[in-house]
């Protein structure tokens, strides 16, 4: 079953003062999520991660197109109570303690009355919230401790569905690896994680699949595996002798020459063809290493595309 | 329940908010004042002190209801606390409305609070309670009620547009609404245009006047059971249309 | 779409809610009427609410003096005895704004009226007026409608005459002051002042129709005053002879005239058997309170 399905979601935003201009700031966007799964969304500030969120999440009404989430609409009330929605950079009540804000959102969300104070201090333990943060007024958080007030707020009232808006931003590279551990429990316990963010390596390491968005438009959707193999391996040479250097530039790869020492990434097919020429002008061969291909270069291959396309 | 969460959150708001505590400290100066006011002048201590006071009380009152009206869901929007909010099982009237009822009860208890400041102050001029001093607690009920009309259309403004807007028109809707009785006559009176306009200003704006019985009451003159009983229903019934109306705009709102 | 029906169910809340706050709003405002206007004067001390208006006592006197005239308009429709509370609205109207010219006009017809057409108060009507002159000493319209009040509702034709005369002499004052002044101080039978004041018109103004007028009252008072003589001089014939003279000729014969005596047209005085004087043409003097013939009457002049 479907945690997510969008039929062609589409928005345009009226800008200008007579609101007269168009703006699109989403193109129709056809995506399906299965349930149990880590998704990613990513892509370059300014994508439309956030115009998409928004959509879901109805805060925002899409011009054309619709989306189911959970099988139902998220207009109904009974389908908001099992998802959950960190929006990109978290802004809260701050007057309010982070325990008295976490108590209000589960009054909001359909908590019993009596598992609430629990459930509470449970959320905020496993947020990794400091035991003498939990009664100060929010006005006095860092960035990274509202972000962990944000994630829990998501996942306060234990439904199926978690989004997650930049939930990285904000954290340092502890907090980082924190949040990336406790996506990965959810997944665990059985929910579906749909994040959106525009830092690759997280993406890479968590997600099941990821779909890629640049301009208001999908680019690509697929397991991280199939798209990283899809780009094909290169080969790092590092080599010593100058002798070499003018004919490998000559064949389009760049060089990195640190005094005597110069090195170059090359594709795998263009390997043999490398090697020749360094065995010709006598360069002395130091190691040829075979180099992963990572998210970033997929991704940068699309944007490439793209922009490649537009010019 | 829902409903009463978010107004329980927006009183808590409203009480942790140092301007509420300044306007009131100004509204119980007002009072002090008019006790002051009362020992220089001759036969009019009590209507004195009872005009000033009620006017005191209306007028931070209503200055509490319109400043913190505006922001009451323009901040949340502003701050995109509603997100969290709205993308819980909770309806979009229900948030409305739990909203203008957190900043009613705000209102009601610094209503209660300052006619306490208000009747003490009697009580240490007059040294004892009069049969008149009922009305001048209707009077004070009167405010409140103005002050439950001035949140409702306020926060139907700031459902529209920014928060200084807002609270311009709402203080426009205010001052004419305190002058609708000569709207009122102005409508039967004049022709043409004018009487359209007048006609249409004087059943649009709400009728604060009817609600201003300070000068009868400091007179000590009675208030009638059934001018109390059209006067609640009136407010209840123009407030409900106002926040309704509030209501149906944020329903098709997109929050940015 | 499930939006359809809250916004629906709101739709329909904001009308009815409405709706009926605007029936009852019809109630409220029903029953209080003029208690209304009752309680808008229980500050009844301009001075104060002056300071309550923040300075905006034009705007304030305005909505008093709106107030004035719905607290008459509405008691005239429904051809009311009372207008108790007329002045005190018109009072602090023209405290609130004392340059406010129309309430003090306005307001004294209003006041002095009998009722059911005003308010029956024409000593209130004046004090109001001399108040507006009082801090408007250069707007003739108040000496005129002042010198009416005196004439017509007070009777005091020697006061109104002197009110007329004041405002006669204004810079931008209408022409017809002067006249309306001498013709009360002849009506007031303060006959001196009158001939002065009719010399003072007939030599200054530029209207012919006003100056011929004018002409005309002098004539009529000089006419006055020469059959007053005559009069007397008859009564002291009667005296001496027992009977009434016959003709001018007994009266020049017994050494009391010198010939016919002539009206200030030029034409002969006439005397009738009994010892009558009466003028030939008295539409020629047609302001003569003596020697008219019987059942003559003046024909109105309209004034310019």
């Amino acid at each position: 079953m479907n945690a997510i399905a969008t039929f062609a979601l589409e928005k345009f935003y009226l800008t200008g003062f007579w609101r007269k201009h168009p703006k699109q700031a989403l193109k129709p966007l056809t995506l399906e999520v299965p349930e149990g799964e880590i998704f990613g969304y990513l892509g370059p500030n300014g994508a439309g991660k956030t115009t998409t969120l928004r959509l879901l999440m109805g805060l925002v009404k899409p011009t054309a197109g619709s989306s189911k989430i959970l099988n139902g609409t998220i207009e109904d009330p009974a389908i908001r109570a099992q998802i959950g929605f960190l929006p990109e950079q978290p802004y809260f009540y701050d007057y309010l303690t982070a325990v008295e804000l976490l108590t209000y959102y589960a009054q909001l969300s359909g908590v019993p009355a009596g598992e609430r104070q629990r459930r509470v201090a449970s959320t905020l333990d496993r947020v990794g919230l400091a035991k003498d943060a939990v009664h100060t007024q929010l006005r006095k958080f860092s960035k990274g401790m509202l972000q962990r007030v944000g994630i829990a707020q998501a996942i306060l009232h234990q439904p199926k569905l978690v989004f997650l808006d930049e939930p990285m931003s904000g954290l340092d590279p502890i907090g980082r690896r924190e949040v990336r551990d406790l996506i990965a429990s959810l997944k665990d316990e059985g929910k579906t994680v749909f994040f959106s963010t525009h830092i690759l390596s997280d993406a890479e390491a968590l997600c099941d699949r990821v779909a890629i968005v640049a301009n208001g438009e999908l680019r690509g959707v697929g397991a991280v595996a199939e798209m990283t193999s899809s780009l094909g391996g290169n080969m790092e040479v590092v080599w010593e002798g100058e002798g070499a250097n003018e004919a490998i530039k000559a064949l389009g790869r760049e060089l990195r020459v640190a005094g005597a020492i110069t090195r170059s990434v090359v594709p795998e097919s263009m390997l043999n063809q490398v090697l020749d020429i360094l065995r010709a002008k006598n360069a002395r061969i130091i190691s040829v290493t075979p180099v992963r291909a990572t998210l970033e270069d997929y991704f940068l291959q699309k944007l490439a595309q793209t922009s490649g396309g537009a010019d | 329940m829902r409903i009463g969460y978010i107004a329980a959150n927006t009183f808590r708001e409203a009480v942790r908010d140092r301007v509420l505590y300044n306007l009131i400290v100004f509204a119980f100066l007002m009072i002090g004042a008019s006790l002051v006011l009362g020992q220089i002048t001759i036969g009019v201590e009590r209507e004195l002190l009872v005009n000033l006071g009620l006017a005191a009380i209306a007028f931070f009152g209503v200055l509490i209801a319109i400043f913190i009206g505006i922001g009451l869901v323009s901040k949340e929007i502003d701050k995109r606390t509603v997100y969290t909010v709205l993308t819980r099982p909770v309806q979009r009237w229900q948030f409305i409305l739990g909203k203008y009822f957190g900043l009613v009860g705000t209102l009601a208890v610094n209503t209660f609070f300052m006619g306490c400041g208000l009747f003490l102050a009697l009580l240490y001029m007059t040294h004892k309670f009069e049969r008149a001093d009922i009305y001048v607690l209707i009077a004070i009920f009167f405010v409140f009620l103005q002050m439950v009309i001035v949140t409702s259309f306020t926060m139907l403004f700031s459902s529209f547009s920014t928060p200084i807007e807002s609270a311009v028109m709402a203080f426009c809707f205010f001052v004419i609404g305190s002058f609708s009785t000569d709207l009122h006559s102005l409508s039967a009176s004049a022709k043409g245009i004018v009487k359209v306009f007048a006609t249409i200003a004087a059943y649009v704006v709400p009728n604060i006047s009817a609600l201003n019985v300070s000068t009868a009451v400091a007179h000590g003159e009675a208030v009638a059971g059934a001018t109390v009983a059209l006067n609640l229903g009136y407010a209840l019934l123009y407030s409900g249309a106002m926040v309704a109306a509030a209501a149906l705009i944020f329903q098709r709102r997109n929050m940015k | 779409m499930s939006t359809a029906r809250p916004t629906v169910t709101l739709t329909l809340a904001v009308g009815i809610l409405f709706s009926c706050a605007l029936i009852l709003l019809h109630n409220i405002d029903a029953r209080r009427g003029s208690a209304i206007i009752r309680e808008s004067l229980y500050i009844s001390s301009p001075a104060a609410l002056k300071r309550m208006s923040l300075g905006y006592n034009g705007l304030l006197a305005d909505i008093y003096w709106t107030r004035a005239v719905q607290y008459f308009g509405s008691h005239h429709a429904r051809s009311a005895e009372e207008y108790d509370l007329l002045y005190p609205l018109l009072d602090i109207t023209t405290q609130l704004d004392p340059k406010l010219i129309v309430a003090y006009r306005f307001g004294a017809t209003f006041l002095a009226e009998r009722p059911p057409m005003g308010a029956g108060q024409p000593e209130k009507a004046v004090q109001l007026v001399r108040n507006g002159i009082q801090h408007n000493p250069d707007d003739w319209h108040l000496y005129y409608d002042l010198g009416f009040l005196q004439a017509w509702n007070l009777h005091d034709y020697v006061g109104a005459s002197r009110t007329f005369a004041n405002g006669a002499v204004l810079p931008h004052t209408n022409p017809v002051m002067g006249v309306l002044a001498a013709s009360y101080a002849t009506k007031g039978g303060d006959i001196s002042t009158a001939m002065l004041l009719w010399q003072t018109t007939y030599q200054n103004n530029q209207n012919e129709m006003i100056r011929q007028n004018a002409l005309q009252h002098i004539q009529s008072i000089q006419s006055d005053e020469a059959v007053t003589e005559l009069e007397e001089v008859i009564s002291r014939y009667e005296e001496q002879t027992g009977h009434a003279p016959e003709s001018f000729l007994n009266l020049v014969y017994a050494g009391m005239l010198k010939g016919t005596p002539l009206d200030p047209t030029g034409q002969p005085y006439e005397l009738l058997p009994g010892g009558k004087i009466q003028v030939q043409d008295p539409d020629s003097l047609p302001f003569i309170t003596k020697g008219a013939p019987p059942g003559w009457k003046r024909k109105t002049v309209p004034l310019p």
